[in-house]
């Protein structure tokens, strides 16, 4: 961490910048198309690109995680949820709430404050993401998990199987207390497929 | 590589997903907003892993962890989505304000059990049957 003028600007930083516009630039078409299905390939783009800009920021384990489960299994788990509630396939106009105007504001209040805050608190730290390559690798990270995260880690395998369990019960439609509700779900309509619980078996 | 360009992209990101979970109204594409929101914690603890060369791996191991507690997320929130759509054979999270008051923040009063005036284009069968009541 060293203090270095901002105009002397390296490969890594261009490359970092416009990755960066790509990825932003995909986050807000992710949350303003009028098309769901776009809009969750759009999402598709943006976490590929952040991705891209942990691999710049020397993270090469956390790079990869990220492709396989934010690319790879929760996209596939948001279109999941876009097919089995039925969401609008096509453009449509009833995509954005009421209050759009006041959630903008909002939004760009969030990023005013955040952006000026953050610019006054780094305005010279300057740091090389190459010296911490060693840190970012499958080894590193695991080596580092296991040696001093493993209480977390257990306990985060325990929230992946009560996630499980909960979807798995909250998707099933047969599953009651009583006898009597579980009669009348039966007549009432067939299950239904469980594809997130699937999912997040996958991903456990 | 300047500290500013990460942090930045992170708290753009991070507003981006604050305007999608206000703005957005079928309860998928907010779920969508909070990967984004998540995304930029994610990004800002990579970003001070490298910064600060931690010795304990901490900030590249909780984007890990961080990674997986979204899935679940995900996993779960798409659950309850279902639920909602079953129940009400709607994703739209305006419909769901029983909790709500009658005009309050000058917005605008969406009548419950929107079945036909929801302008679901893909939508061809009826809504699902209701909730089963204990």
């Amino acid at each position: 961490m060293t203090t270095r003028a901002l105009t002397s600007t390296t490969g890594v930083e261009i490359t970092f910048v416009l990755i960066g516009l790509l990825t932003f630039g995909a986050a807000i078409l992710t949350v303003t198309v009028r098309n769901l299905v776009h809009a969750a390939l759009w999402l598709v783009v943006a976490l590929g690109g952040l991705a891209g800009c942990y691999l710049l920021l020397s993270a090469e384990f956390v790079a990869w995680v990220q492709v396989l489960i934010y690319v790879g299994a929760v996209a596939v788990l948001l279109l999941f949820g876009l097919m089995l509630t039925r969401a609008p396939i096509g453009r449509t106009t009833e995509l954005d709430s009421g209050n759009r105007w006041a959630a903008a504001v909002v939004g760009l209040a969030t990023a005013g404050v955040l952006v000026s805050v953050i610019a006054d608190a780094v305005r010279s730290t300057w740091f090389d993401p190459r010296l911490t390559v060693a840190t970012g690798t499958a080894k590193s990270v695991g080596s580092s998990l296991f040696r001093y995260w493993v209480l977390p880690f257990e306990l985060l395998s325990v929230l992946l199987l009560a996630a499980l369990v909960g979807a798995i019960v909250l998707s099933r439609r047969d599953v009651s207390a009583d006898a009597d509700t579980e009669a009348e779900a039966e007549v009432t309509e067939q299950s239904q497929p469980k594809a997130p619980a699937q999912a997040t078996e996958a991903e456990a | 590589m300047h500290a500013i360009y990460p942090l930045t992209l992170a708290a753009l990101l991070f507003a981006v997903g604050v305007y999608g979970v206000l703005a957005r109204r079928n309860a998928v594409a907010v779920l969508m907003a909070i990967e984004l929101l998540l995304n930029a914690a994610n990004l800002n603890l990579v970003t001070f892993s490298s910064l600060l060369r931690d010795q304990f791996g901490m900030g590249q191991v909780f984007t890990v962890f961080l990674i997986t507690v979204a899935a679940a997320e995900t996993g779960l929130g798409l659950a309850i989505v279902l639920l909602l759509y079953r129940n009400r054979g709607t994703a739209a999270i305006d419909d769901a304000r029983e909790l709500g008051e009658d005009g309050a923040l000058g917005l605008r009063r969406i009548p419950q059990q929107a079945d036909g005036e929801d302008g679901a284009a893909g939508r061809t069968t009826s809504p699902a049957p209701k909730a089963v009541t204990k």
